[in-house]
């Protein structure tokens, strides 16, 4: 499903990426950890579009359609998603105007005609409850005055609805208490499926133990350095990234 | 009063060979004098007359003008009051989907009743100003404001009007639909129009008012003077709409000057759109009575070359009263957007609550704004807060809603919603307020 091949990318012509590869496969869920500074983000990012990211090198497929080549809309269209750390606030702009916008111009694209207004709203309803999220927060300004945990879990509403082939969770669970991170984990366990691919990117292993990873990849100054299975991200929580130095040094 | 009109019109083929403005109505004026009409009038047009003499048309150094140069809209010659052909008006470019409403027409500042639909309504009086010298309303209140403001634009027009609209609410009536006032501007030849209206609203009378500008197709160039005073008695609530979505050929001076009395409730929704090419509105209120209300709120989208000047004015004269203004400028292209909004606050005015916000949002290199937020209080126990922002497309929200999927013009439509939305979300009339967002979003397409 996603591709990606000795990316390169730097911000403000400082290198951060130095040629990373990933594969993930449909039905798969990818979990990436690193120390700070590493480019975790910085693959979401780039990956996403945002146009502070410079790509140097590198391609990144998704089922063979490069998305660097790319708008940030188009990627979007051909089935990628971005669960932002820090969701922006927009005031003024309803939630589900917003949503109602992205499925319908997400739809266009696929050559599609708009969403019935009911079934869209029965749609919203039904996502709703993935992330116990109430009519309320749906039907206001798109996370004006939300609290961190209900920015988090208005990602993942979105997620729902949009429905992607490919999500990337950036440190979604930063900024949540317990049961919130359980809630944001819940919606993303019913939403896995055999057609969908998940990369999860954080620093701890806590959210791991509630979406539980295929492989755990660890980013380390602009490259993958290890991959493992699911106990990798254990053996991280346990012995901390400083031994990593040795193995960058090893490898470079 | 037809003998007035003939008398310009005539006065207007001798002085076609004027090569100014200011000449033009110096000659037009000294011709009117040999008119018919009630000697009050007469003078008051004398005296008006004598104040703009004295003065002409303001420049950039007056302070009030200082963003706004009429020089090349003045330096040039009109035709005065020029015969329309009404023949083949159509006016659906200021059609508002949705909106049930009285409709009236004026073509070049003439009330053309041929294209109005006011079904008869009991309490409400709506005729040509010319008509109603006889009307108490005309009497007590014809002039008695605006006058008094120091826009000398505003005695060229009591001197030299020669159309518009009285529209009188009685006592306690609510007029049952909007009125829909369609302001027309056309001709194959270069004119200058000045139109005077006189809107009353008695105690406790209701009243929603929408004027929309438009112009025809291959209209010639034009300028419209054009001064509305506006009274509310005691508990009187009108809502007024200014829809501006005039074409290139357009230019507008507007002054609007209203004047309330106790509990009675004021909303001016102020819009202007791309068209028009010059567009200057003094906007007034005066709180002359305990316990009034006033909001003013303007939504200002700009492109190409266009000008438009918000000039506002709200004077707390008495205590215990309410204003709120919201202007939000969005200039696009090579447009300017000035804002000037001043605030008394007069020594008896205590316990005043005054508001006011200006926010700027510009799109393009080239677009600018001029705004100046003032307050001027005199009383001691009062709240009054101002403000003003300057800002562009905020990338970050943009680059949010593009990975969702959303193109960057719809994502930019959006944005500029919300921008405006503190403004259109206090709209009165809801046909009004998606016609409005639906032509901020015309407006933005390129």
């Amino acid at each position: 499903m996603l591709n990606i091949k000795n990316l390169q990318a730097s911000v403000e012509d400082k290198e951060i990426l130095k040629g990373l590869n990933l594969e993930v496969k449909a039905g798969e869920v990818h979990a990436i950890m690193g120390p700070n500074g590493a480019g975790k983000s910085t693959l979401g990012n780039v990956l996403a579009g945002r146009d502070s990211y410079e790509v140097t090198g590198g391609e990144a497929l998704l089922d063979g359609v490069d998305l660097l080549d790319l708008s940030p809309e188009d990627r979007a269209r051909e089935g990628l998603f971005l669960a932002f750390q820090y969701p922006v606030e927009i005031p003024g702009v309803s939630n589900i105007n917003f949503l109602k916008t992205a499925v319908n111009d997400i739809r266009e694209y696929k050559g599609l005609p708009p969403m019935e207004a009911k079934e869209f709203l029965q749609m919203v309803k039904e996502k709703q409850k993935l992330v116990e999220f109430s009519a309320n927060l749906a039907n206001r300004s798109l996370n004006e005055g939300f609290s961190g945990g209900e920015k988090k879990r208005n990602e993942i509403f979105q997620l729902a609805m949009l429905n992607p082939k490919l999500a990337i969770l950036d440190e979604t669970d930063s900024g949540l208490d317990i049961d919130a991170l359980r809630i944001v984990a819940n919606g993303v366990n019913q939403l896995r499926s055999k057609d969908n691919a998940f990369v999860v990117i954080t620093h701890y292993q806590r959210l791991l133990d509630y979406i539980v990873p295929d492989f755990v990849h660890v980013l380390y100054n602009g490259r993958i350095v290890k991959t493992g299975p699911k106990e990798l991200a254990l053996e991280l929580e346990e012995k901390g990234y400083d031994w990593l130095k040795e193995y960058d040094t090893q490898t470079a | 009063m037809e003998e007035l009109i003939s008398g310009l019109t005539k006065n207007n083929m001798s002085t076609i060979v004027e090569d100014t403005l200011y000449q033009q109505l110096v000659s037009t004026f000294q011709e009117l004098e040999t008119v018919q009409e009630p000697a009050d009038l007469t003078e008051r047009r004398r005296q008006a007359f004598e104040r703009f003499q004295q003065e002409g048309f303001p420049t950039v150094k007056h302070e009030e003008w200082k963003y706004t140069n009429l020089h090349p809209l003045t330096n040039t010659a009109y035709v005065l009051n020029a015969d329309v052909n009404v023949d083949d008006i159509d006016v659906s470019k200021a059609d508002i989907p949705g909106l049930d409403a009285h409709r009236i027409v004026l073509v070049n500042g003439q009330y053309v009743l041929a294209f109005s639909s006011l079904e008869d309504e009991i309490g409400l009086t709506v005729k040509p100003i010319e008509e109603a010298h006889a009307e108490e309303g005309f009497q007590k209140h014809y002039a008695a404001y605006a006058d008094k403001s120091d826009n000398i634009l505003v005695q060229l027009n009591t001197a030299l009007q020669t159309s518009g609209l009285y529209i009188h609410v009685a006592p306690n009536k609510a007029v049952s639909k909007p009125l829909h006032i369609i302001h027309v501007a056309t001709g194959d030849q270069p004119f200058f129009a000045q139109t005077r209206n006189l809107i009353v609203a008695e105690h406790h009378a209701e009243v929603e008012i929408v004027e929309s500008f438009i112009t025809l197709d291959a209209a010639a160039k034009n300028l419209n003077n054009k001064v509305s005073e506006i009274v509310l008695a005691e508990g009187a609530k009108v809502q007024h709409y200014y829809i501006q979505v005039a074409d290139a050929a357009s230019n507008y001076l507007q002054h609007t000057e209203v004047y309330q009395e106790q509990y009675s409730l004021y909303n001016n929704y102020n819009c202007n759109l791309p068209g028009a090419s010059f567009v200057r509105n003094n906007i007034n209120v005066r709180l002359d009575a305990e316990n009034v209300e006033s909001h003013l709120y303007g939504i200002n989208l700009t492109s190409d070359k266009q000008f438009v000047d918000n000039h506002t004015i709200v004077d707390h004269l008495k205590p215990h009263c309410e204003s709120y203004e919201w202007y939000k400028n969005i200039p696009q292209d090579e447009s300017t957007a000035v804002f000037n909004g001043k605030i008394f606050v007069r020594e008896d005015a205590q316990k005043t609550n005054a508001f006011q916000q200006n926010n700027n949002m510009l799109i393009g290199d080239k677009a600018s704004v001029y705004t100046k937020p003032q307050l001027e209080i005199f009383a001691d126990d009062v709240k009054c807060s101002h403000g003003c922002t300057m800002g562009q497309f905020d990338d970050e929200a943009l680059f949010y809603l593009r990975s969702r999927g959303i193109g960057e013009e719809s994502a930019r439509v959006l944005l500029v919603h919300a921008f405006a939305f503190d403004v259109t979300t206090r709209f009165s009339n809801e046909a009004v307020r998606a016609y409005v967002e639906g032509l901020i979003a015309e407006g933005l397409e390129k």
